[in-house]
This record gives structure tokens, sequence and C-alpha cells, in this order.
């Protein structure tokens, strides 16, 4: 269990996927300069995170690992280079998914939500778990909580910068730095406060 | 776009006049990502300027043919499968750098600028202006990339592509390498700084506030 609880904390503060391993930027820096629309994605992205994280991994170890076709008689199958285009298959649909279940049973939701679900689909750190889930062959249990502590830790990331950019209007930023510039700036900042996070462990 | 650009146009604005980091702010995630070193960021720079070439002849290809609800998902399916490619090249003839840039080759494949300029240019460009510009847009984005790569590793670890520059303290020289730049806050200060510089240059970049705030007004003095 407190595996478990180590991984979490591991994935949502010490790796977080957009301050250190810099996933999802474009969007990261692109939707981040109102609150509430920064927290609009950052749940689409928790929600997609967690649910295709653990689908991915079942997908890609009853089908496309090595050996894993066994069960069909086909112990020497390799199919692993397919995972990439398979995930953002899975991923695409999935997004659909979610979109129009949300639609149909939680309008609130998904009026909230509604307009980024399809950008999610692009976003590098969807992929990007997944990806890391294969490289660092987590079992199903380890990858439901890393999608679920990673799509957290993005959500928490992208939230800070937002507050932090609203606050920023209010100063007086050299010509060349506005907009783009200064956040890129700030986000530095943010990523070496995220760094002090290294070494935590709870036995 | 309106007009057709010129084949030299649609090379050389993307290199700083349209740069797709600096300006469009495209592609990020890997870019940042895959600096700490000179030798992955020249081999990412060649993976994505590859891939968007050939994305971008593909798709203005078969533009023609492709119905516009689908075109997303076969854009994608495109990409992905050129990346798919690159992947297992790299991991054929180049194990250890494909190794160390880990899922970022696979990355390439949700890189905004490559999906960007195909909805954008090779959609509506003949074959040969779309392959410029993905090389013009691959070439803008590489020089960015090589340049914050060798920064981090000169100062980072005082060598470039391997060979030493600065001779290290641990190895008998003088220098003390700065551990900063090779930690990930340093490609974050690295790239604003260049952005700042591109913008006191290119000054028609700087991005206006939404509003101005007005200096405060002086309290009127009652009598």
């Amino acid at each position: 269990m407190s595996d478990l609880v180590n991984l979490f904390i591991t994935s949502a503060f010490v790796e977080n996927l957009a301050l250190s391993f810099f996933l999802g930027m474009c969007m990261f820096l692109a939707v981040s300069r109102r609150v509430e629309t920064a927290f609009g994605l950052g749940l689409a992205v928790l929600v997609v995170q967690s649910v295709s994280v653990p689908l991915n991994n079942l997908i890609y170890n009853t089908l496309l690992a090595e050996g894993a076709l066994a069960w069909a008689g086909l112990p020497d199958a390799d199919l692993s280079f397919l995972a990439l285009i398979t995930f953002i298959g899975v991923i695409a649909a999935m997004v659909q998914i979610l979109e129009m279940t949300l639609e149909r049973y939680f309008p609130a939701l998904y009026q909230g939500l509604g307009i980024f679900l399809p950008l999610v689909t692009v976003n590098c750190a969807i992929l990007g778990g997944s990806l890391f889930m294969v490289e660092r062959s987590y079992t199903f249990t380890e990858s439901a909580v890393y999608g679920f502590g990673s799509g957290f830790g993005w959500a928490l990331a992208i939230v800070a910068l937002a507050g932090i950019r609203e606050k920023l209007k209010y100063s007086d930023v050299p010509d060349g730095l506005k907009g783009t510039g200064i956040a890129f700036m700030v986000v530095g900042l943010m990523s070496l406060g995220f760094m002090s996070f290294t070494g935590i462990r709870i036995d | 776009m309106s007009t057709v650009p010129s084949m030299r146009q649609a090379f050389i604005d993307p290199l700083i006049n349209e740069n797709p980091i600096t300006l469009q702010i495209l592609g990020l995630c890997s870019a940042l990502a895959v600096t700490k070193t000179v030798a992955t960021a020249l081999i990412m720079s060649a993976a994505v300027t590859f891939v968007i070439t050939m994305s971008n002849a593909t798709v203005s290809l078969i533009r023609h043919h492709m119905p516009r609800h689908v075109r997303l998902i076969l854009q994608i399916t495109i990409i992905a499968s050129l990346v798919i490619v690159v992947d297992q090249v790299l991991k054929a003839y180049a194990y250890g750098l494909s190794k160390e840039l880990s899922v970022f080759v696979g990355l390439i494949v949700t890189n905004c600028i490559i999906m960007g300029r195909a909805e954008a240019f090779a959609l509506k460009n003949n074959v040969r202006l779309s392959i410029m510009d993905g090389l013009g847009n691959g070439l803008g984005y590489s020089w960015i990339l090589i340049l914050v790569g060798s920064v981090r590793e000169l100062f980072g670890s005082g060598s470039l592509l391997g060979f030493e520059i600065f001779r290290t303290i641990s190895a008998g020289g003088w220098y003390q390498p700065a551990a900063l730049m090779l930690l990930p806050p340093s490609a974050f200060f690295l790239i604003g700084f260049l952005i700042w510089a591109l913008r006191s240059w290119r000054v028609e970049q700087i991005e206006h506030d939404e509003f101005e705030i007005l200096p405060s007004a002086e309290p009127e003095e009652t009598r």
C-alpha cells in the first residue's frame, strides 16, 4: 500500500509531467491565462489521464507486448511497435466517448469541460503518461495510480500557473518578455520549487 | 492564408519571423526535454524535420481526396506511422540515444508543430511548397533546440557533443560545472531569455497587454 502512496506522490509532485518532463507544454502555456479555464482543462486532463493509462496498460499487456498473444496461440508475436498508434487511437476514441457520455448524463459538467476535451487528445501529457507506463512496466494497479497521480500533478501545476499569471497582469514586465517570455520564467521558477519535493517518501 | 507564398518565403519565414517555438509557441514539450546534450538535440531535430517534411508532403499529396470530416484522424495516422518508422530506425542504429530520448521520440506524434503545419499549410498548398514549409519549420525548430542544447551541455558539463571544452574540476581542470543547467528549470529560463532576445531584435513580435494599466492618479488636492 505504501508503495502505491509513494508512487502517487512521485508522479504528482517529484516527477510532475509538466514541470519536470515538459509534457503538455503548448497547452500549459496557452490556456493558463485565467484560473477558471485552467481549472477546466486541468480537470479534463485528470479525467482522461486516469482512464486512458490503465486502459492502455490493459491493451498493451494482453495484445501488444512481446509474447502477450500466447493465449491466441502466437507466443512469438511482438506487436509492441504498434503501441504508439494504438495508444493515440485509444486516447482519441476515449475522449470521444467521454464527451458523448458527459453530454448525455452530466450536461453541467459538459458545459464546463466540453471545449477542452477535444484539445486533450493532442496533449502530450496524455500520450506521455501511457508511454511512461510502458517504459517503466507498471502493473495494472500501479498504472491506475500513476494515471491519477500524474493527471492530478498536471492539473495542480496549470492552476497554480494560472493563479500566478493572473497576478502578473499588474506587474511591469519588460516589453520583450511580455506574454510568453515571462510565462516561461515563471514556469522555470515553479519547476525549481517542485524540485524540492525530491526525496519525500512515506513509509 | 490568402496569398500563395513563394518557395523562398515558405522556407525562410519559419526560421525567424514565424519561428514555431518562439512565436507560435508550438511543439515545446520535446523542445525542452531533449536539450540536455547536443547529441540528443541533434537527433531530435533530425527526427522532427524528417517527420514534418514527410507528413506535409503526404498530406498535401492527398489533400483533394481527403473527406473533411475524417481529415484529423488521417493526419494523425500518417504522422504516427512516420514516427514509428523513425523510432524503429533509431532503435536499430542508435540504441543508446534512443534509450536516452525515451518517450520523447514517440511524443513527436503529439508535437503540435506537425499537426499545425499539416492543418494550416499542407491542406491548402501544393506538394513542393508544403515540402519547403516543412523543411523551414523543421529547421526553425532545430536551430533553437541545438542552441539551447549547446548552452546547456557547455555550461552544465563543460563539453560539446561529448568533446571537452572546459576542463572540469573533477577532471583536474578549472571549470566548476553549473549543475542547474542540467536540471529542467534551466531549459525554461533559456527559452525565456531567447524569446526576450529575439523580441528585442524583432520588436513587431512583442505581445501587448490586453489592457494598459494607467499610473495611479494623483489625489486631487482638497481646498
